[in-house]
C-alpha cells in the first residue's frame, strides 16, 4: 500500500510536470519561474523554521550514547572520538558521522540458526553504508556540477570536479560516473526497501517517494545531457537570470527542451517536500543530543532550564520519624532521640 | 502464572514459526496488527494503593486483559495534552520524531527483536508506535491523510500497544549506536512510559520498588535494622571465612566517604558476595567509611517512571552526604544507578558544593572525571587501587572461575565504563575470555530484563530477550570451558543467573568484587578453605594438609606453594 500511494504520488508530479509542457509559454513560465521560486521559499522558510524550532526545545539532560572508553583514570587510555569528553572530540564524532557516516558503518545482520542447538550469528553488513554514501556524495558532485549553468561565470570548483567526474573520458559529451552512480546507489535503496522483509515491513509511502522523485530527478537529467540534448546556451542564459532573480525565457519557446522543465518542475517538487519530510535529517542529525554533547556529565554540571527546585527527597527527618524505635533497638545513631 | 517454555521451545518459535526475524513478512500491516494480552505477556499493573501513596495519577486496580481500563474519561486529552509539552521539554524527543528515515539498521540490534522477531520489538517500529500518533494528531499531512502518511490517531488501540511495548524495552540504548542520526529508543521508551504514567498505566515490579525506596530507602523495603542485620549476617559470614572480625558502619557522621550500592547486594544471591567482596576491600585498606540505611538504595526504579520521580528518589544521596557531612560519594556496582548517576544527578540535584573533589584518601588519586558531580564508580576506585599496589592479591584462589566480562548497558553506553572493570577484573583472576565483538562493550547486549521488567510473570519475554546475550556466553563457555559470568550491575547479577539456567546451565554470575573479596589477602585472616560462596578453593591455595598416606600428587603440590 505505502508503495502504491508513493508510485502515485510520483506519477502524479510527473504527469503535471508533462501536462504543463503542453501549455507553451504559459506552461514554460510556471514550470520554470513560479514553482521554482516558490519551492525555494518554502524550502528556506521551512528549513530555517523547522531548526530554530528544534533549538529552541531544551536538552536538559547530557545523554550521549559512549560508543568507547570514558575519560577515566590518566592511565587509562580514552577513546576521545567514540566517548568525547570535550568540544574538539566531539567535532571529530559528528564530523565522522556526518561525513562518513560512522554509525552506519557498524550495521550488522543478524540470524538465528539451529546449529546442534540454537546459535544467533551476525555478519557485517556494508551495503547500506556504502549505497547511503555513494548516494549522498554523488547528489552532491551533480548538485555542484550544476552551478556551471547557474552562474554566468564557471565557478572555480567546477572544472576540477568535472574533469575528475569524467574521468574515463567516454561517450559524448562526456560521462560523468557520478550520475550513473547516483541512479545505482537509489536504486539499490529502493529495490533494499522491497525486498529487505524487515525494512519493507516498516517503509512508509514517506520513505518510497522521495527515492522515486530523486531517481527521477536523475533519469531526466541523464537524458537531457546525453539524449535529448538541450539548447545549452539558451538554457544557461535562462538558469543564470533566474539565479539572478530576473528570469527571462527565451524568445523562441522551443530554445530549450521541454524536458528541462519537466527536471526543474522535479526538482522543485523536492525542494518543496524537502522542510516537511525526513528529508530533514540533514539538520537534525546535527542536533541529536546522544551525538553531539560531550561525556563529561560527572566532571562539569549541565544545567536544565526547566529542573524544578520543589522536588525535595522523603526527608531523613520523616524516615527517622517513621523508624525511630527499630534504628534505636539496631543501635543505629539518631538525630532526635525521644526516649 | 503462565507457564514457561523451554529453551529448546523457545527458540524452535524463532527458528521453525514464520516470524519477521526469519525474515517472514507478517500479511496484515502493523498499524492493523492488534495487541492481545494475556496471561505470561504482561507485567502486573501497580496496585492501587501503592500509587496513591505515591500520589501517581489514576490509582486503581485494574487488569490489562479487560477491554477497560478504567481510565480518565479525558484520557485522549491528557496523553496528548502530556506529549506536546513533552515535546517543548525534551529536544531528543522532538528531534527524534522529525528525523528518522527508517532505514532499518537498528531493526536487527534489539535483543527483543532478535529474541522474538516480533515487529514491534525493532526500534524503528517501537519508536514509530508514537510516531504515529505525532504524524497523525500533530501533523498536517498526517491529520488529512492518515495513514497514508504514516498518521494515526490515539486511540485505545494505541495505547495497548503502547502499554504492551514500551515494556518490552529495556532502555539499553543499543540501537541508538548504530542509528546513524543517534536516535535513542530509551527516549522514546522513557517519554512513552511518562505518558502512560498519567493514566495509570504501568507496572507493579517498577511502582512497588519506588514507594519502597521512597520511604524505606531501598527497594525491598527493608527498614533500617534489618537493613543493618543484613549486612551484619554478611559479616558473620566473612568472619567464617576469614576469621576475620569486621564492623560495618552506620549512619556515621563525620566519615569521609559514603558509601551507597543497590540493596540487592545486601540481601540477595549473589549479589550478597559482591557486598561481601566490598566490605573485605574496605577493610583492607582501611577505609574510613559509612553506610547508610536512609539511602540504602543505589538502584533508582525512578528512572523508569518519570522525571520527577527519578530526581525524587535520587535526590536522597547528595541529602544524605551533606547530613552526615562526608567529603564525597563512593557508589557500588550497578548499570542503571550509574546512569541516573552518571548523566542525570548533578543535573537534577547538584551541585554538591558541600563535598570535595573525590579523592582516594589511599593513594592520592584525584577523580578529576567526577569532580562535580563528586561521585566515584567502584570499579574506577578500585582499579586506581590495584594500579598503585595497594591491594594485595592472590588470584590463584579464583582459578577454579573461567571468567567472561558482561558489559552492562547502562555503564557501556551512558558512561563508557568499559577498561576499568577489565583492569580489576584481570588482576584478580587468571581465566579471562572475552566473549565476541559484537557482544560487548559500547555493542554488548542486554539481559533482557532491566528497567523492571525483572519480574517472573513475563519470564518467556525475559528469556526471549536476554537469548542474545546467552548465545554468546554459551559461545565462549563452549570454546574456553566459561563457567562465570561477571558483570557491574545489580539487576544482571540477579537476572543473568535465572538466563544462565535457562539457556547455559553451569554458568554462575558473579559481582566483580566477590572476585576481588575472593582474592583480597586480608592482614591477619586465617588460612581460607573456601570462596565467599563457601566452596572449596582450588587445590593449589588450599592449605597443605598433613596426610599420612601421601600419594603421588603431593610432590607437585609442594612444587607449587608459593
Amino acid at each position: 500500500m505505502p508503495m502504491i500511494a508513493a508510485l502515485i504520488a510520483i506519477a502524479g508530479v510527473i504527469a503535471a510536470a508533462f501536462g504543463l509542457t503542453f501549455a507553451g509559454h504559459a506552461g514554460q513560465v510556471i514550470l520554470g519561474i513560479v514553482v521554482p521560486y516558490a519551492a525555494f521559499a518554502f524550502f528556506l522558510a521551512g528549513f530555517v523554521l523547522k531548526v530554530l524550532g528544534w533549538m529552541n526545545v531544551p536538552v536538559p539532560f547530557r545523554i550521549p550514547t559512549t560508543c568507547g572508553q570514558q575519560e577515566s583514570l590518566p592511565w587509562i587510555k580514552q577513546s576521545k572520538i567514540e566517548a568525547p569528553s570535550g568540544t574538539p572530540g566531539v567535532v571529530a564524532r559528528m564530523l565522522l558521522e556526518v561525513l562518513f557516516f560512522r554509525s552506519l558503518l557498524r550495521n550488522t545482520k543478524s540470524q538465528a540458526m539451529d546449529v546442534n542447538g540454537p546459535r544467533l550469528a551476525y555478519q557485517t553488513e556494508i551495503f547500506l553504508w556504502l549505497a547511503g554514501l555513494a548516494f549522498h556524495y554523488t547528489f552532491l558532485v551533480v548538485f555542484l556540477r550544476h552551478f556551471r549553468l547557474f552562474v554566468g561565470k564557471v565557478p572555480f570548483f567546477v572544472p576540477p570536479i568535472e574533469a575528475l567526474d569524467g574521468w574515463f573520458q567516454i561517450t559524448l559529451p562526456t560521462f560523468y560516473m557520478t550520475g550513473g552512480i547516483l541512479v545505482l546507489a537509489a536504486g539499490y535503496l529502493f529495490i533494499r526497501r522491497i525486498i529487505n522483509p524487515q525494512v519493507k515491513y516498516i517503509s512508509l509511502a514517506a520513505d518510497y517517494f522521495p527515492l522515486l522523485l530523486i531517481l527521477s530527478i536523475a533519469i531526466t537529467g541523464i537524458l537531457l545531457r546525453y539524449v535529448l540534448k538541450t539548447d545549452v546556451v539558451a538554457t544557461k542564459a535562462f538558469l543564470t537570470s533566474l539565479f539572478a532573480f530576473s528570469p527571462k525565457l527565451p524568445e523562441n519557446p522551443d530554445d530549450i527542451s521541454y524536458m528541462v522543465f519537466v527536471h526543474m518542475f522535479l526538482v522543485s517538487t523536492l525542494v518543496a517536500y524537502f522542510p516537511a519530510s525526513k528529508l530533514m535529517h540533514m539538520g537534525g542529525v546535527f542536533l541529536s543530543p546522544t551525538r553531539n554533547l560531550a561525556n563529561n556529565s560527572r566532571r562539569v554540571r549541565h544545567i536544565n532550564p526547566w529542573n524544578d527546585p520543589n522536588i525535595k527527597p522523603h526527608s531523613y527527618e520523616d524516615y527517622e520519624n517513621d523508624f525511630r524505635k527499630a534504628m534505636k533497638g539496631a543501635g543505629l545513631p539518631l538525630e532526635k532521640d525521644e526516649d | 502464572m503462565a507457564k514457561t517454555p523451554t529453551a529448546k521451545e523457545l527458540f524452535d518459535s524463532l527458528t521453525k514459526k514464520p516470524n519477521l526475524m526469519r525474515g517472514d513478512i507478517p500479511e496484515k500491516p502493523w498499524m492493523e496488527t492488534p495487541v492481545h494480552f494475556e496471561k505470561g505477556n504482561y507485567a502486573y499493573p501497580g496496585k492501587a494503593k501503592i500509587l496513591e501513596e505515591l500520589k501517581f495519577p489514576n490509582p486503581r486496580d485494574w487488569n490489562p486483559e479487560d477491554d477497560d481500563w478504567l481510565l480518565p474519561n479525558n484520557w485522549e486529552e491528557i496523553i496528548l495534552t502530556g506529549f506536546r509539552e513533552r515535546l517543548k521539554k525534551f529536544r531528543s524527543l522532538q528531534v527524534f520524531m522529525d528525523i528518522c528515515v527508517r532505514c532499518g539498521a537498528c531493526a536487527d540490534k534489539c535483543h527483543f527483536f532478535i529474541g522474538s522477531g516480533d515487529p514491534k520489538n525493532m526500534p524503528v517500529l517501537r519508536a514509530e508506535l508514537m510516531r504515529s500518533v505525532y504524524r497523525g494528531e500533530f501533523k498536517t499531512a498526517g491529520k488529512i491523510l492518515g495513514s497514508i502518511a504514516g498518521g494515526r490517531k490515539m486511540t485505545f488501540g494505541v495505547l495497548k500497544e503502547w502499554f504492551m511495548y514500551f515494556y518490552q524495552c529495556t532502555e539499553c540504548r543499543r540501537c541508538s549506536v548504530f542509528c546513524p542520526y543517534g536516535i535513542d529508543t530509551a527516549e522514546i521508551t522513557m517519554m512513552g512510559r511518562e505518558l502512560l504514567q498519567l493514566l495509570g498505566v504501568n507496572i507493579n515490579w517498577m511502582m512497588e520498588p519506588v514507594r519502597n525506596c521512597n520511604r524505606t530507602g531501598n527497594h525491598l523495603g527493608l527498614q533500617p535494622h534489618a537493613f543493618k542485620g543484613s549486612i551484619e549476617s554478611l559479616c558473620d559470614d566473612i568472619e567464617t571465612i576469614t576469621g576475620k572480625t569486621i564492623e560495618v558502619p552506620f549512619n556515621k557522621k563525620g566519615a569521609e566517604i559514603l558509601f551507597i550500592t543497590p540493596s540487592a547486594d545486601a540481601f540477595a544471591m549473589p549479589g550478597i558476595y559482591t557486598m561481601m567482596g566490598y566490605i573485605l576491600l574496605f577493610e583492607h585498606i582501611g577505609l574510613d567509611y559509612t553506610m547508610s540505611t536512609y539511602a540504602s538504595e543505589g538502584g533508582n526504579f525512578g528512572l523508569f517512571t518519570n522525571n520527577e520521580m527519578m530526581k525524587k528518589l535520587n535526590a536522597k544521596m547528595y541529602a544524605e552526604a551533606k547530613r552526615l557531612g562526608v567529603k564525597w560519594i563512593l557508589g557500588g556496582e550497578c548499570g542503571h544507578m550509574w546512569r541516573v548517576i552518571h548523566q542525570y544527578m548533578d543535573t537534577m540535584n547538584g551541585p554538591a558544593d558541600f563535598l570535595e573533589v573525590p579523592k582516594s584518601p589511599v593513594t592520592g588519586t584525584v577523580f578529576e572525571n567526577a569532580r562535580s558531580t563528586k561521585m566515584v564508580h567502584i570499579a574506577e576506585f578500585t582499579a586506581d587501587l590495584i594500579k598503585n599496589n595497594k591491594l594485595k592479591l592472590d588470584p590463584r584462589r579464583n582459578n577454579n572461575f573461567h571468567v567472561t566480562w558482561h558489559d552492562s548497558c547502562n555503564t557501556a553506553r551512558g558512561m563508557g565504563l568499559l577498561e576499568e572493570p577489565r583492569y580489576v577484573l584481570k588482576n584478580v583472576v587468571n581465566n579471562f575470555h572475552e566473549m565476541p565483538e559484537n557482544a560487548i562493550r559500547e555493542q554488548t547486549f542486554c539481559c533482557g530484563s532491566g528497567t523492571a521488567l525483572n519480574t517472573d510473570e513475563i519470564m518467556s519475554i525475559r528469556m526471549q530477550g536476554g537469548m542474545p546475550r546467552a548465545n554468546a556466553v554459551k559461545y565462549v563457555a563452549d570454546k574456553h570451558g566459561v563457567n562465570t559470568l561477571s558483570c557491574v550491575c545489580a539487576i544482571d547479577r540477579a537476572t543473568l543467573s535465572v538466563l544462565m539456567n535457562y539457556w547455559v546451565p553451569g554458568v554462575q554470575v558473579s559481582g566483580l568484587h566477590e572476585l576481588v573479596g575472593n582474592a583480597l589477602i586480608m592482614d591477619g585472616e586465617k588460612e581460607r578453605e573456601t570462596d565467599l560462596r563457601e566452596e572449596p578453593l582450588p587445590d593449589e591455595v588450599l592449605p597443605k594438609k598433613e596426610e599420612p598416606a601421601a600419594k603421588e600428587g603431593d610432590e607437585n603440590a609442594e612444587g607449587g606453594e608459593g
